[in-house]
């Protein structure tokens, strides 16, 4: 096998395989990743680059690949959404309020990749603070879908939060990389960029060191390209975390194992309610394929109802911006980050977050401030949290008839830069469909599917109950399988 | 639902971000359709249901009450945008 070009092309599974056959070394393949990076530096999908860093931790899994000591994701490179503190790396959540800012300490669940072998290669590009559906929102500036219409070079959205995340995998920068889901922010991307996304159950992974937008809905998770490479990572990144009392102490079972299984007789729930006024015929269309490729593996169709769910966006956003406006309250200037001196310590604080946060983080903590201000507390966020109790109610009575749902994940596929940021709400209801399964805590995936007409992709979405992630995968999978997603995107390594 | 400048202001002021004059109308609009949007929750029927309190439900751990971490005072002051000798460093609050 040559050791560049097609080399990034490979899944992580095959990547691990051929390491421990030493058919390359993890030097190799991760130098092979760097190229990748660099010569695809118009993507805009990396905030910062390691490659020195990537280098020495490359070297170190070779040493133990050639002991036969090799851990599960020995000498694979991975890349890391600017969320995750990385101990030396600065990490500034897309932020100019972060500029500068350089952890002291590692996130647990990247610290779990590196124990488990893996080579960083970066930090990757995000909208500020994790708020935004296009990542039209860093401080760093857009990131570049590496997919284009047919017919026209005109940038598009990767999608976001995560869009560099996304990008980065779908460009064979990255065979894996790490996102975060709030509201849909890793499952949309994937979706747009024509990935596997994975948001597991709230609880399932630590959140210690991943930057906080609103801790009740934030969850980490892996990008692959393939449903088995999304069990690989997740499985390193799963447990229990002294150090997040939200994290669950339950066994972290073996996701790849529950592959093997098939989808012959489980019940796919479709909720009625998902099938909203306006929705484009192409995302329909995909939606019924996706039932009939399960039930011609066996899995039987059965429509429910979510009957809440058209509140659903409407309590996100009242809950995440509340979260927001209380854990954003930390860049105050004067611990860490970017300080404007004034004379006086209000004069500091205001001027610091004036200039230092971005339009759509202000407009964020504005909202959240008013919904928790004296007399609007009980109308807003405390009525937003009984719905959220209703929205939950619904999938639990859901799946006590159904094994797992399947839905569309992104109500359309990529749309060009500047489009849809006509209002703040227009943007906002991107998050349609992925919005539901993140109030609830539920497990989700995000599988290619198929191409819209101007050749761009969409993604089917798998809902479980809590910490199903086995059958949320089982379920991916068998899509996968009878998807045979095998398109490129036009900017694309090697 | 409308919002009016000076309501701006005042949240503003509470989330101590400073606007310019010139962002207060846009804001203003924003915010009100924003709030205009949610405000459909209010039909909502809710009587009788608890606000949730966590997404999973989970028994907090305990642990000995004992020191586990400390002696970190040069990581904590690493970030710090003005510091002093051992202290962060902010304008004068007392006079």
């Amino acid at each position: 096998m040559s050791v560049s070009g097609s080399i990034t092309h490979l899944t992580l599974a095959e990547m691990r395989e051929l390491l421990v056959k030493r058919a390359f070394s993890s030097k190799e393949l991760t130098q092979a990743h760097l190229d990748a990076m660099e010569d695809l530096r118009s993507l805009n999908a990396f905030t910062v680059e390691t490659a020195d860093k990537a280098l020495a931790m490359a070297e170190a899994a070779d040493q133990r690949l050639a002991k036969g000591a090799a851990r599960p994701l020995e000498g694979v490179p991975i890349a890391i959404k600017d969320l995750y503190c990385t101990e030396g790396v600065e990490t500034t959540a897309g932020s100019k309020i972060l500029k500068g800012f350089v952890p002291p300490y590692e996130s647990t669940v990247t610290a779990k990749l590196w124990a488990s072998g893996a080579v960083m290669t970066g930090k990757l590009n995000m909208d500020e603070f994790a708020m935004g559906s296009a990542n039209m929102n860093s401080a760093y500036g857009p990131v570049a879908n590496p997919w284009q219409r047919s017919g026209d070079n005109r940038d598009l959205v990767p999608g976001g939060s995560s869009g560099g995340s996304a990008a980065a995998v779908a460009a064979r920068i990255a065979p894996a990389s790490l996102g975060t889901d709030t509201g849909g922010s890793i499952r949309q991307p994937a979706s747009f960029c024509g990935i596997v996304g994975m948001k597991p159950s709230y609880g399932r992974c630590s959140r210690w060191g991943i930057v906080a937008f609103a801790s009740s809905l934030d969850q980490a998770g892996p990008f692959t390209r393939t449903v088995r490479d999304s069990a690989i990572v997740l499985g390193q990144m799963a447990g229990y975390d002294p150090m997040d009392s939200t994290s669950v102490d339950r066994p972290v079972p073996d996701y790849e194992a529950a592959l093997h299984q098939d989808v012959k007789g489980l019940v796919i729930g479709v909720p009625k309610e998902y099938r909203v006024p306006g929705m484009s015929p192409e995302i329909e269309r995909l939606w019924k394929r996706g039932m009939t490729w399960l039930e011609e593996q066996g899995a039987h169709i059965r429509e429910i109802s979510l009957p809440h769910t058209q509140h659903a966006l409407p309590t996100y956003y009242i809950v995440a911006p509340a979260e927001a406006s209380s854990n954003l309250a930390r860049y105050d200037g004067v611990r860490f980050g970017a300080r404007v001196p004034e004379e006086d310590l209000t004069g500091l604080y205001e001027a610091t977050r004036g200039t230092g946060f971005g339009a759509e983080v202000k407009r964020r903590i504005l909202i959240g401030t008013y919904v928790l201000s004296a007399g609007y507390y009980d109308a807003y966020y405390n009525k937003a949290r009984r719905i959220r109790t209703l929205i939950a109610r619904d999938f639990s009575e859901a799946f006590e008839k159904v094994d797992a749902i399947l839905a569309p994940t992104a109500p359309s596929a990529a749309f060009a830069q500047g489009e849809n940021m006509d209002d703040p709400v227009t943007m906002y209801l991107n998050d349609v469909f992925t919005v539901p399964a993140s109030l609830a805590g539920l497990p989700a995936i995000s599988v290619p599917g198929g191409l819209t007409e101007d050749g761009l992709p969409l993604g089917l979405q798998v809902i479980g109950k809590a910490f199903d992630e086995e059958m949320v995968l089982r379920v991916g999978h068998a899509l996968e399988t009878a998807a045979h997603f095998t398109h490129l995107p036009q900017r694309i390594a090697g | 639902m409308t919002v009016d400048t000076t309501t701006v202001r005042k949240i503003a002021r509470l989330a101590r971000i400073r606007i310019e004059d010139a962002e207060e109308a846009t804001l203003a609009q924003e915010l009100g359709g924003i709030l205009q949007w949610i405000d459909e929750l209010q039909a909502v029927d809710t009587e009788g249901v608890e606000p949730m309190t966590s997404a999973v439900a989970t028994e907090l751990h305990l642990r000995e009450d004992a020191v586990t971490d400390g002696n970190a005072q040069e990581a904590v002051l690493s970030n710090a945008p003005e510091r002093m000798a051992v202290f962060y460093t902010v304008p004068k609050v007392v006079e």
